[in-house]
C-alpha cells in the first residue's frame, strides 16, 4: 500500500497554484494519470521519485519516504522512472546501462529478451532506434525490481505501430513482476489497455479517480457513439454547411444546416456522435 | 640544450595533474549548483584570463615571499622558500591556468541530460558515482580539451614565471623564458629552433584534440 498526501506550491502557466494530492494506491496497481498539460501530472512524479522536495507524506509499504522531519534522497527511495524522451548512459552499450543499476545479469538478460534487445545488448544507444531506447528505458526502470515505477509519458514519441508494441511490452512485464506503476498518458486507448484506475488531475488537483473502464467509457448525454476532435474548417456549400474535423489522425465531413454550423467556431473541440443509426464497425481499408 | 623544454613540460604535467584534482569538484559544484554564490565563484574562476600576468605574477609574489605571513611561514618550519624555485613555478601555473580546466569541464557537465544524471540517482547511485562512471564518461571531448588546453597554456606562459620564477637555469628556466632571453643576447638561431619547435607542438596538440572531438561526435553523437 502506497499513501500519498502531498501539497506542492506551483508556478504554472496560469499564475500560482497547490498541487494538493491525496491518494491510496493498492500494490500491483497500474495507474493512469491524466489531465491537460500543466496541471501538475509531471511535478507529481518527480516528487514521487524525490527529485523535487514537497510537504506532506509518502509512504511506500512499511517506510516513510517523506514526513514533515525527512524525506528520503531519490537514491533511497526504491524507483523506476521512464521519460518520455530517453535519458540512457550513452558512454554504456545496452547491456552495460543494465548493469550498472544492478549487477544481476539474470534479470538483465530476461529483460532484454523480454523486450526484443537481447541480440542488441553491445550496442550503443546512439544506434538504437527511438523504439529500441525506449525499451532499454523500461528494462532499466525495471533493474532495481522497483517498489514504484514511474512512467511519464513513455510512449508518447514513438508512432502508433511501435506504441501498441511496447503497450504489450509493459502490460508483459507489469503481469511478470506486479509492480505497482503510475504512468502518466494522453491515449485513452493506452490507457484502456494498461490501466486499472484511471486519475484525472486539473490546475493540480485530482477531479477524477476511479475505475478506467468507469472513467473513459462514461458517456454524455444519450448519445451511444462519440468522438472528440477538432473543428478544422466550415465550408459553405449551397445551402449547408460541411464541418470538417480531425479525429485522431482521421477527417471527417460532416453535413450541418447553416443555423447549426452557426453555433460552432473553427478551432474548437467538438464531439461527433450519432444517436438515431446504430453504427457499424468494419475493418479500415488498407 | 633542451633543457628549458623538459622544464616547461615537467611544470605543464604535474599542474595539469593538481588542477584536475582541484577543477573537477569545482567544475561539478559550479554546473549543479542553483546556489547564489555561483557568480562570484566563476567570476573568481575567470580572473586570471583578464588579468595581466603581470598583475597576477606580483600578488603571488607578495603572498608568497618572506614578507608574507604564509612565505614565513614555510620558511621558518620547512626552511622551504615560495619563491624562485620550481615549487613556486607550480604554485603560479595553478592559478594562471585555472579557468582553462574548470570552464571546458563546466560546460561540458551543464550540456548533460539532466534527466540521465536523474536516472543514475533514481538507480540508487550517489553523486561522486555518478560524476565518476556517468558524467566524466559523457563530455570526453570537453574532458580531453580541459587537459590539453590546460598544459600547452602552462607551456605558452611567460609572463607570471618570469616575475614568480624567475630564469634559474635547470630549475624555473622554462622554454619561452629561455626564447626570450635568446632574443636578448641575439641569439636568433637559437630562438628560431626554439620558436618553431613551440609553433610546431602546439600546432599538431591542437589538431590532435579538434580531430579527437571530430572522430568521437560521430561515434556517440555527444
Amino acid at each position: 500500500m502506497i499513501k500519498i498526501d502531498i501539497l506542492k506550491k506551483l508556478h504554472g502557466a496560469s499564475g500560482k497554484m497547490d498541487l494538493q494530492v491525496s491518494l491510496n494506491i493498492k500494490e500491483g496497481e497500474f495507474i493512469a494519470l491524466t489531465g491537460a498539460s500543466g496541471s501538475g501530472k509531471t511535478t507529481l512524479l518527480r516528487i514521487l521519485a524525490g527529485l523535487e522536495d514537497a510537504e506532506g507524506k509518502i509512504e511506500v509499504a512499511n517506510s516513510t519516504w517523506l514526513n514533515n522531519t525527512k524525506s528520503l534522497s531519490p537514491q533511497k527511495r526504491s524507483i523506476g522512472f521512464m521519460h518520455q524522451v530517453s535519458a540512457l548512459f550513452d558512454n554504456m552499450n545496452v547491456l552495460e546501462n543494465l548493469l550498472f543499476i544492478q549487477k544481476d545479469k539474470n534479470l538483465a538478460l530476461r529483460l532484454l529478451s523480454i523486450t526484443g534487445l537481447i541480440e542488441l545488448q553491445n550496442r550503443y544507444p546512439k544506434t538504437l532506434s527511438g523504439g529500441q531506447k525506449q525499451r532499454l528505458s523500461l528494462c532499466r526502470a525495471m533493474m532495481r525490481k522497483p517498489q514504484l515505477l514511474l512512467l511519464d509519458e513513455p510512449l508518447s514519441a514513438l508512432d502508433a505501430q511501435m506504441r501498441s508494441k511496447l503497450q504489450e511490452e509493459i502490460l508483459m512485464l507489469h503481469r511478470e513482476f506486479n509492480t505497482t506503476t503510475v504512468m502518466v498518458s494522453h491515449d485513452p486507448s493506452e490507457i484502456y489497455k494498461l490501466s486499472t484506475r484511471t486519475i484525472t488531475l486539473e490546475n493540480a488537483k485530482v477531479i477524477k479517480d476511479g475505475n478506467t473502464k468507469e472513467v473513459l467509457l462514461k458517456m454524455q448525454g444519450s448519445q451511444k457513439f462519440s468522438f472528440e476532435g477538432e473543428l478544422l474548417e466550415l465550408k459553405k456549400v449551397d445551402i449547408v454547411v460541411i464541418a470538417i474535423v480531425a479525429i485522431g489522425q482521421q477527417l471527417v465531413e460532416v453535413v450541418l444546416s447553416r443555423q447549426e454550423a452557426s453555433a460552432f467556431k473553427v478551432g474548437q473541440r467538438v464531439i461527433l456522435g450519432t444517436k438515431a443509426f446504430s453504427p457499424t464497425i468494419s475493418h479500415p481499408s488498407l | 640544450m633542451f633543457e628549458p623544454f623538459y622544464i616547461s613540460f615537467k611544470l605543464a604535467s604535474i599542474t595539469v595533474l593538481i588542477l584536475f584534482i582541484i577543477a573537477l569538484p569545482l567544475s561539478w559544484y559550479l554546473s549543479q549548483t542553483k546556489s547564489k554564490i555561483k557568480p562570484f565563484l566563476e567570476a573568481l574562476t575567470a580572473l586570471p584570463i583578464v588579468l595581466p600576468p603581470s598583475v597576477l605574477g606580483f600578488y603571488i609574489l607578495a603572498a608568497l615571499s618572506q614578507n608574507s605571513a604564509l612565505g614565513a611561514f614555510f620558511k621558518e618550519t620547512f626552511d622551504i622558500s615560495l619563491v624562485f624555485n620550481f615549487t613556486s613555478l607550480v604554485i603560479a601555473s595553478c592559478f594562471y591556468s585555472l579557468p582553462f580546466m574548470v570552464q571546458p569541464l563546466q560546460s561540458g557537465f551543464e550540456s548533460l541530460n539532466t534527466k540521465m544524471l536523474e536516472a543514475s540517482y533514481i538507480a540508487g547511485k550517489s553523486k561522486l558515482q555518478t560524476l565518476l562512471f556517468v558524467a566524466l564518461p559523457n563530455i570526453k571531448p570537453a574532458l580531453i580539451t580541459a587537459i590539453i588546453i590546460t598544459f600547452a597554456h602552462t607551456v605558452g606562459e611567460f609572463g607570471v614565471v618570469l616575475m614568480v620564477g624567475g630564469s634559474i637555469p635547470g630549475e624555473t628556466k622554462v622554454a619561452s623564458v629561455a626564447i626570450y632571453e635568446m632574443v636578448e643576447i641575439m641569439d636568433y638561431k637559437g630562438a628560431h629552433i626554439y620558436s618553431a619547435i613551440m609553433l610546431g607542438m602546439s600546432f599538431v596538440v591542437l589538431l590532435a584534440v579538434y580531430t579527437f572531438n571530430a572522430k568521437h561526435k560521430e561515434k556517440f553523437g555527444l
